[in-house]
């Protein structure tokens, strides 16, 4: 009875210690103004677009997405050279400073996202999911719009 | 002494913009014009050779371009971001430019004609703006018509074993009679596109009179 309750008591000290290490800064991310466009079929990638911002004081870093629409996620940057020339590579781990917004635009990054399960449907959205290095995640509805739109508002 | 210094740097400003006004002729109408075999900048559709064909099937060429405004890019229908992003810009720049966007030739080449056939251009043009044209061909057309306009594109491996491509994603800009005027970077503001598409479309009425 005693060991129970120094347990129970060991217990309730330690959870707003791991609350608060575990997720150190995650649930302080807030995504905003999702979208996507359509896909023709499943063959070609598909892209979306958010803002991530990070409204906690402390740095998060974003490791990796998820979604059940395609087999594989990544953030890919587009850098052009003096000659006009796009490449495309993965953008790694994206750290996110206090206050700070990173912003998955057009042109400068996109999630890209790989082997399509399904096609992405205008007028459809699909869950998104981040996952940071403290372990937290963020899960966001992400809308699809037409294939030529070019902003959250189409 | 200040005077004198003053004059002195004046002088020289002379000087040096007589030196620019030289150079600039040089190059653009004297002996230059000749030696110039590569400043980077696209031949006049003229001077291009290629063959390719369009969305709907029919033969095109570079010379078919020639007698209205063109707005030329290289692209390929399995890209995620740039090329929808471009399409899609060009798209507004024509909604915006109204009535007269039907006096320019819009197109949109391949860098990918092995995935991207007829059919799968005239599938992903069909989401855009009804003037933008889709061109594919062989291989060896494509790289004639990317030589022709200075662009480049290789192939490169993707982490889930696909490929795309790199490519040049500015939008090259010629006048009625084929000259290169100027190009619309990917990453320069887009405001700035329009002014552009329009003294392209000016030249036109410049050269005409």
């Amino acid at each position: 009875m005693k060991h129970v309750a120094r347990s129970t008591l060991v217990a309730l000290l330690l959870t707003p210690v791991l609350a608060t290490g575990a997720l150190a800064g995650s649930e302080d991310v807030v995504v905003e103004n999702a979208w996507s466009r359509a896909s023709i079929g499943t063959s070609r990638p598909g892209a979306a677009y958010m803002e991530i911002r990070n409204a906690g004081d402390e740095a998060v870093t974003l490791t990796g997405l998820q979604s059940d629409l395609a087999m594989m996620s990544e953030i890919h940057r587009v850098t052009t050279d003096a000659r006009g020339v796009s490449t495309m590579a993965p953008a790694g781990a994206i750290v996110i400073a206090p206050e700070e917004t990173v912003a998955v635009a057009p042109g400068v990054m996109h999630v890209m996202l790989m082997h399509l399960r399904r096609p992405m449907q205008e007028g459809e959205s699909f869950p998104l999911t981040l996952t940071f290095l403290d372990g937290g995640e963020v899960t966001v509805a992400v809308p699809v719009l037409g294939i030529a739109a070019r902003g959250p508002e189409g | 002494m200040r005077r004198r210094a003053i004059l002195g740097y004046g002088a020289g400003g002379v000087a040096a913009l007589g030196l620019t006004l030289l150079a600039g002729w040089w190059q653009v109408d004297g002996p230059g014009a000749l030696a110039r075999e590569d400043d980077g900048r696209p031949l006049p559709l003229t001077a291009m050779e290629f063959d390719l064909v369009d969305h709907e099937g029919r033969p095109v060429s570079p010379d078919m371009l020639v007698g209205r405004p063109s707005l030329v890019f290289f692209g390929f229908t399995f890209c995620p971001d740039v090329c929808p992003t471009t399409l899609a810009d060009i798209s507004g720049w024509l909604d915006e430019l109204g009535a007269a966007a039907n006096e320019l030739n819009v197109v949109f080449i391949t860098v990918d004609p092995e995935r991207d056939d007829v059919e799968a251009m005239a599938e992903y043009v069909g989401y855009f703006h009804p003037a933008i044209r889709g061109w594919t061909g062989s291989e060896e057309q494509i790289a004639r018509a990317a030589e022709g306009f200075r662009a480049t594109y290789e192939r490169a491996t993707t982490d889930s074993g696909d490929y795309t491509m790199n490519h040049t994603s500015s939008v090259f800009l010629f006048d009625a009679a084929g000259r290169s005027v100027s190009t619309i970077d990917y990453h320069e503001p887009r405001e700035f596109a329009v002014p552009k598409i329009r003294r392209a479309m000016e030249q036109e009425t410049e050269g005409a009179t």
